[in-house]
């Protein structure tokens, strides 16, 4: 489904990522950790061409990303991305935000976009709140908006760039909740998070990045039970502590 | 100091006999108005185009958008007139040229203070528009795209809407600006507000009548300007976003 070959990429002269390569199958759940600054959120943001890469390859569903002749916009509208700062448009309601790439990107007529929206909102618990603004809803609420805009595209595969790491604790499970029944449902997703616990209970297999670089792609069981690298070791001695 | 104040100059008739000095300042009154409304619908449609060519991931359209704003801000106003007035249409091809010095003497005044106006304020609403897109936060322009918009459709339905709102105050401030500024249209021979006030001086030496008449003149256009540019942002408030809480 994703399969990224040999990526780098480099601000100017600085490389932020060395020759990353994984695969992603169909139905696979993959949580990608490290500490910050290792490239995660980067390489997240390459599968769907937000951001550019210099060397290397990534194929979603068969396109290539990084060649100049794809359509980019046609590409994206095919996999659902929800970011840490939940990225609502603030100016419209939440209905308006579910509609709006449904209606311009896909064409559907406005009632038929106005009906998924409505049914992707119920089952993130929020349809309650179609005809709000997102600057009215909490944090894990806007969150679970954002994953539900996503929904509404009819998505092969989802990307998650923490979603959580700007929530209160509280909200954090709210979120967690809604992503573990979509991973039970068999959607294709590829997750940056820092939360363990989640990665415990749904992932397939973890990546760990450190500097740039893929440093282990194992097993969740491998991965948890005895990883092979030092760094990867370190890391997860300092978040598992607690 | 002994000034004879004399308030009932304005309803009497003027030499010329067709019209009071009150009617006077009306009529100049309508063309500073009509002057800095077009000028202004100029101003903000330039505007927006060139401050969303400098925001754009296109070296070449963002160095267009450049060379507009800082030859048109960095020019004094008074210079650029004059260059629209005088001189451009002496390096327009003569038939050009010569089609516009054959237009009824008010309209070329008009039209050359009409885009001077315009195109010196674009550059500045451009800039405005430049530092709204700017301020939005990076990710909304990445969901956009995440969702598949092309990049038009994420300028036109998320981020311009956002950003529109948000430079609102100082878009108002362009438009007072605007009206003020369009007084410089009296040194190529309009007569519109100031230049009437002038003329008023001059043919009944009462100063002090003409020019307060004149400020309350002015004064009025702008209460008016921000009595419905704060309709304007209260009715774009976003609720639960900055100024959306009441």
């Amino acid at each position: 489904m994703i399969s990224i070959r040999q990526v780098s990429k480099w601000y100017g002269s600085f490389q932020v990522l060395t020759e990353c390569t994984t695969e992603i199958q169909k139905g696979e759940v993959i949580v990608v950790c490290g500490p910050s600054g290792s490239g995660k959120s980067t390489l997240i943001k390459c599968v769907n061409g937000l951001e550019p890469f210099q060397a290397g390859e990534i194929m979603l569903d068969g396109t290539s990303v990084g060649d100049a002749k794809t359509n980019l916009s046609k590409l994206r509208a095919r996999v659902g991305m929800v970011f840490q700062h939940f990225e609502l448009f603030p100016h419209m309601r939440i209905i308006d935000n579910l509609t709006l790439a449904q209606i311009r990107v896909l064409g559907r007529a406005s009632e038929e976009a106005r009906d998924k929206g409505l049914k992707l909102l119920e089952r993130v618990g929020l349809k309650a709140h179609a005809e709000k603004f997102p600057g009215e809803l909490s944090g894990g609420q806007q969150q679970r908006v954002a994953i539900a805009r996503a929904l509404c595209m009819d998505p092969i595969a989802m990307l998650f760039d923490e979603p959580t790491s700007a929530l209160d604790p509280e909200m954090i499970n709210e979120v967690l909740d809604v992503m573990v029944e979509l991973a039970s449902e068999g959607m294709t997703m590829m997750c940056v998070t820092h939360e363990m616990g989640f990665a415990r209970k749904v992932a397939h297999r973890v990546i760990f990045m450190d500097q740039g670089r893929i440093v282990e792609d194992a097993a969740k069981d491998d991965f948890f039970g005895k990883p092979r690298s030092e760094r990867a070791q370190l890391f997860l001695s300092k978040i598992l502590q607690h | 100091m002994a000034y004879n104040w004399n308030w009932s100059i304005f309803l009497s008739d003027t030499p010329a006999g067709d019209a009071t000095y009150l009617g006077w300042l009306f009529t100049g009154l309508q063309w500073t108005v009509t002057l800095s409304l077009s000028a202004w619908l100029i101003a903000l449609s330039v505007g927006s185009l060139f401050g969303v060519l400098r925001t754009v991931p296109n070296r070449g359209l963002a160095l267009l958008g450049t060379t507009y704003v800082e030859i048109f801000r960095n020019v004094p106003l008074l210079v650029q007139l004059f260059i629209w007035y005088f001189v451009l249409p002496e390096l327009l091809p003569r038939e050009l040229g010569d089609a516009f010095k054959q237009l009824n003497p008010l309209l070329q005044q008009f039209l050359a203070a009409m885009v001077c106006l315009g195109l010196f304020t674009g550059a500045r609403v451009s800039e405005q528009v430049r530092s709204g897109i700017n301020s939005l936060p990076r990710g909304q322009k990445n969901a956009a795209l995440a969702l598949g918009l092309t990049l038009p459709q994420a300028y036109r339905y998320v981020m311009l809407p956002m950003a529109f709102r948000i430079i609102i105050p100082p878009l108002t401030s362009e438009f007072l600006n605007i009206f003020k500024n369009s007084a410089v249209a009296t040194t190529i021979g309009l007569i519109e507000l100031s230049r009437q006030a002038q003329q008023l001086v001059d043919y009944t030496a009462q100063p002090y009548e003409a020019f307060i008449a004149v400020t309350v003149m002015y004064l009025l256009i702008n209460v008016t300007v921000m009595f419905l540019m704060r309709r304007v942002e209260v009715n774009a408030r976003v609720p639960g976003y900055i100024g959306g809480s009441r």
